[in-house]
């Protein structure tokens, strides 16, 4: 990976954000501005679990092997973008009306579920340095790091039990993460079904 | 009532949008626009979207033609009014899209004359009424309502009509009549949002006869001194303040008389989210959402919402009814 190519993706994967701030200080949030921020930054955080989904299979299908390099940054992402979007909830919506908020998390299933793909990223998010990989072990690691498959299908099911009618937006989302765990689910059958394989699988583990 | 074109008005009679946001929310923007350059969320326009949009906005979506003639009613409140600009850009009118800045745009060329209305159903006499002699049936009154969506979202918008019941009156329903039934145009070809089944098209409303016959049942047929806009209903619609917004239908090409009581659209597609009556009510929350409060547009902290939004005046109509069995 040319060393430049890290600070550009990183600028880019900041672009949703400066577009946000942007259109906020020329007024172009619309009629209900903070109902647009809780939107973009939820649909960025869906986005970016899905593209860190997909640097595995884009790496193994284009033999790009580098790509690896960006899939960090890219889950640490869809937790910042996950986390202005929580708190847009708790701060605009709720104004830290902590009894409010539980009422919510108990009562409404498209809460409960936005919060468990939430809470479901924090782990990954905190375990997401080098020293811990050490620490914990890969094969511990990457157990552990599976419950993005989890936090994605959690941010996936919150949207479809939000909207009102039109089902298009979530069920795209849905149809991408089909896709992307369809895949592993192809290639955990192969391996298991060839044996021999198997070690060469672990070698460059499928789910990584 | 006269229906002036846009070029018999000088520019200069024409009382500017910006006129209608108020002084207070005014400051308050500004206030917190000082705010947000540190906190950098763009809380200025969180607070007051429109406020650095004031000019720039007059040619924009307007229906343009002034309507003449119009009077003031004891049922407006004398609440600050949302920004035009708001009002027509923020709208929930699936027939052209699901996105809420979706229908000011793709309803521009949406042809509202000529236009007639079918009255059937229990009537005395079946007939079809050109809508230009429906407006004509009784003076225009402006009527500043708060209108409430299911979303939780609420607007104040000085609407241009008179009441349901001027028209009601006129076409004789029988005895039998209990209910009346809103049926909004089918033109897939106009229309883009039908051409996906989002919603069991076409549209569908209903109402008691009491309720259609109460005075805050509005016909409407402008809002802000103007012809309605097309995204917001044109060329007429009607506008009931105590009932989830989307129990206002729009563009009504069909008034039917019936004496069972009629399927709404989004009862049909979700019956245990949205009944038929569909009052304001904070105590009954949506199976996925509370109602107890809302966001006014244009305001950054969310306000308690009103039992019937307000209108306790149609509180008789339900006297005796559980209206958490009836929502």
């Amino acid at each position: 990976m040319p060393r430049w190519l890290k600070p550009v993706v990183f600028l880019a994967c900041l672009a949703p954000l400066a577009w946000l701030v942007w259109r906020g200080f020329h007024a172009q949030l619309g009629a209900n501005p903070i109902e647009t921020i809780t939107h973009s930054t939820g649909d960025c955080t869906l986005t970016f679990l899905l593209i860190t989904l997909s640097v595995t299979p884009l790496r193994r299908i284009s033999r790009q092997y580098w790509l690896i390099g960006l899939r960090r940054m890219f889950g640490l992402f869809a937790f910042f973008y996950g986390t202005l979007h929580l708190m847009t909830y708790v701060w605009l919506d709720k104004f830290f009306d902590v009894h409010e908020m539980l009422a919510d998390i108990a009562k409404r299933r498209f809460i409960t579920a936005g919060m468990t793909a939430y809470f479901l990223m924090i782990p990954l998010a905190l375990t997401s340095t080098k020293w811990s990989i050490r620490k914990l072990g890969g094969k511990r690691w990457q157990a552990l790091h599976r419950l993005i498959y989890f936090s994605a299908t959690a941010g996936v099911i919150h949207y479809i039990w939000l909207v009102k009618a039109d089902l298009k937006k979530p069920l795209e989302y849905a149809a991408v993460l089909a896709v992307l765990i369809v895949y592993r689910m192809i290639g955990w059958l192969v391996s298991r079904a060839a044996p021999s394989k198997a070690t060469s699988a672990k070698a460059t583990p499928l789910s990584s | 009532m006269l229906i002036k074109n846009a070029d018999d008005i000088r520019s200069s009679e024409i009382t500017p949008k910006s006129l209608y946001l108020n002084r207070r929310k005014f400051l308050a923007g500004a206030a917190i626009a000082g705010t947000a350059a540190a906190t950098g969320l763009g809380l200025r326009q969180i607070v007051s979207p429109s406020v650095s949009v004031l000019a720039g906005n007059m040619a924009g979506n307007t229906a343009g033609n002034k309507i003449d003639g119009i009077q003031k009613s004891p049922f407006s409140t004398t609440e600050a009014i949302t920004p035009y600009k708001d009002v027509t850009n923020y709208n929930n009118y699936y027939e052209f899209s699901t996105d809420k800045d979706g229908p000011a745009k793709l309803a521009q060329n949406f042809r509202t004359r000529p236009w007639k209305v079918k009255i059937d159903g229990l009537v005395e006499k079946k007939q079809e009424l050109d809508v230009d002699a429906i407006i004509k049936m009784a003076p225009p009154e402006e009527r500043i309502y708060r209108h409430r969506c299911v979303e939780g979202w609420s607007i104040v918008v000085p609407w241009v009509g008179f009441s349901l019941s001027e028209l009601i009156k006129r076409v004789n329903p029988t005895s039998k009549a209990k209910f009346v039934e809103f049926t909004t145009i089918l033109d897939p070809n106009q229309m883009p949002g039908q051409r996906r089944q989002v919603l069991d098209w076409p549209y569908v409303e209903g109402l008691r006869m009491d309720e259609a016959m109460h005075p805050l049942a509005l016909l409407c047929f402008g809002m802000y001194g103007e012809e309605l806009p097309k995204q917001d209903g044109a060329p007429i619609r009607i506008v009931l303040p105590w009932k989830y917004g989307f129990k206002s239908a729009k563009a009504i090409v069909r008034v039917r008389f019936t004496d069972k009581q009629p399927l709404n659209t989004w009862n049909i597609a979700a019956p245990n989210e949205y009944g038929f009556y569909s009052n304001v009510n904070p105590n009954v929350d949506h199976p996925r959402w509370s109602q107890a409060k809302e966001r006014r547009l244009g305001e950054f902290f969310k306000r308690p919402t009103l039992m019937f939004n307000g209108y306790d005046q149609v509180a008789s109509l339900y006297t005796g009814m559980d209206l958490k069995k009836n929502f």
